[in-house]
């Protein structure tokens, strides 16, 4: 039941392009409008890298990678207002695999803003100067912080039951990733931002996605990023988890 | 065209958004929050050489919350039209002797209230966090006025998607489609601090028009002549949008008959 879910929320992708290609075509403009817009950034004394692209593609992707997840809660809170998801339950399933299914899909659906956003990076002055491992870190990110992103949004999905919850689930992500280091480095914020971003688990997933960016690939820069996606999928799954609980006691 | 079929429509496009608060919360909390993260990571640039003078970076964000929030904002009524068709409400409300314009209007009225409150409540919240209106009362009333003029506009575009898909799934996840135009834009920092191509393409966007002629307003003095260039470009904008719309809406009701 779990690989057909995946399966039937893959093939929308084909299908329904409306649904899918703004998670994809977001994430290219957000590398190029946030290393557009503030490319004089990188001018204030502090800022790590001397070009403003490298510090922004690495975040985009994973922005990318986050929406692409949400995707599956969407589709999930479509299926509920429908009236499909209630047949679902009927069938006999075990329930866990009406979550599985859509993570599933969702760990597909990450590659895909990876595979296509990182060349347009390169074309754009991006360099990585931590090679293969530094690319590796990178999607490894972004398919963890995709199951964050359908964690929260299948979580939300299931309680609200109605598409109306979707500015929420897109409020979600956005405060996630922009409460961190997204746009500037903590030597740079001031006031409460900078204190909020040094405890936010994202900054630590952010610099385990940036650090090939930025110089080499380090265990320091590493494993807190890899803590952070463990304990935030965790919690994010349990949220899932609890969500369906509710309509199958 | 029956005022009182599109009185009532509106009404019901007013009171299905505010009953619902996840859909109407996030287009007013989401924008102030954005201006909050903005002015605390880019706080040291307004000391950038040719950043225009402002007391901070929150009162250079004024104007871009307020069109952002509406962008936001424009969202719902595109997602509840989706909704209605998905529902089989809208086939009711085709074969009842509304005029076909009205479905369109009832709409557009519920975003432009929303934009006007939206507008009110950010000029407010942003007094208290140390923000000020340069151009006082003239320009609080013009700020509030455009607003709702570009909640119209605006709403055009996801009105079109949700007639042409019928998926309020699609109307939402275009949003950041959206936003990628306000982004394309002198919205978030100033235009002589970009460069190359992106600087060219913010100079051709109209939202940098209208961002900076409502900027003006906010950090410098209210002017009569950017007030009516930033009510021409949301009301051009509203021109576009609406044929989009009715085109759509035509479409779909050839498509149904």
């Amino acid at each position: 039941m779990a690989s057909a879910l995946a399966g039937r929320s893959l093939v929308l992708i084909p299908r329904v392009p409306s649904t899918f290609v703004p998670s994809l075509i977001f994430p290219i403009f957000s590398v190029v409008a946030f290393s557009g817009a503030f490319s004089a950034v990188a001018n204030i004394p502090g800022f790590p890298v001397p070009k403003v692209i490298d510090w922004m593609l690495p975040m985009s992707i994973v922005q990318g990678a986050a929406f692409a997840g949400m995707t599956v809660g969407m589709g999930m809170a479509r299926d509920l207002e429908s009236g499909f998801f209630d047949r679902l339950l009927l069938a006999p399933v075990r329930p866990l695999g009406l979550i599985a299914g859509p993570m599933g899909a969702a760990v597909v659906r990450a590659v895909i803003p990876f595979v296509l956003v990182l060349p347009v990076g390169f074309i754009a002055g991006a360099r990585l100067r931590g090679g293969v491992p530094g690319a590796l870190m990178l999607l490894f990110a972004a398919e963890g912080t995709a199951l964050l992103g359908a964690g929260w949004a299948i979580g939300l999905a299931l309680r609200a039951k109605s598409m109306q919850i979707a500015p929420l689930m897109q409020m979600g992500i956005f405060l996630a990733v922009f409460l961190s280091t997204a746009q500037v480095p903590l030597s740079v914020m001031t006031g409460w931002l900078h204190q909020v971003a040094r405890v936010n688990p994202m900054t630590n997933i952010l610099a385990l996605a940036r650090q090939g960016f930025i110089g080499d690939v380090t265990w320091g820069q590493t494993w807190p990023g890899l803590l952070a996606l463990a304990g935030g999928i965790g919690v994010l799954g349990l949220f899932a988890v609890r969500g369906l609980r509710r309509l199958v006691p | 065209m029956n005022v009182s079929q599109i009185a009532l429509l509106s009404r019901r496009s007013l009171l299905g958004t505010l009953r619902q608060p996840g859909s109407w919360i996030p287009p007013i909390v989401f924008p102030m929050i954005f201006a909050a993260l903005n002015s605390a990571a880019f706080a040291r640039s307004t000391q950038l050489p040719g950043f225009p003078k402002v007391d901070s970076f929150l009162d250079f964000m004024l104007a871009t919350t307020i069109v952002q929030g509406v962008l936001f904002g424009s969202t719902i009524g595109g997602t509840n039209m989706a909704i209605d068709i998905q529902d089989g409400f809208f086939d009711r409300l085709v074969v009842s002797p509304v005029p076909r314009s009205a479905i369109l209007i009832g709409r557009l009225a519920g975003g432009a209230a929303l934009a006007g409150l939206q507008a009110v409540a950010f000029i407010g919240i942003f007094t208290v966090f140390g923000a000020s209106v340069k151009g006082g009362l003239p320009a609080i009333v013009a700020l509030v006025l455009i607003a709702m003029v570009l909640g119209i506009a605006l709403g055009g575009f996801p009105l079109t998607l949700a007639l042409r898909t019928g998926s309020s799934e699609a109307v939402q996840a275009a949003f950041p489609l959206l936003f990628i135009f306000l982004f394309v834009s002198s919205a978030f920092f100033p235009r002589q601090l970009m460069h190359g191509w992106y600087q060219t393409v913010a100079g051709v966007n109209p939202l940098s028009w209208l961002v900076e002629s409502l900027r003006h307003q906010v950090i410098a003095d209210f002017s009569i002549a950017d007030a009516a260039e930033a009510l021409a470009i949301a009301a051009a904008i509203g021109v576009l949008s609406l044929s989009l719309a009715s085109a759509a809406l035509r479409s779909r009701l050839a498509a149904g008959a």
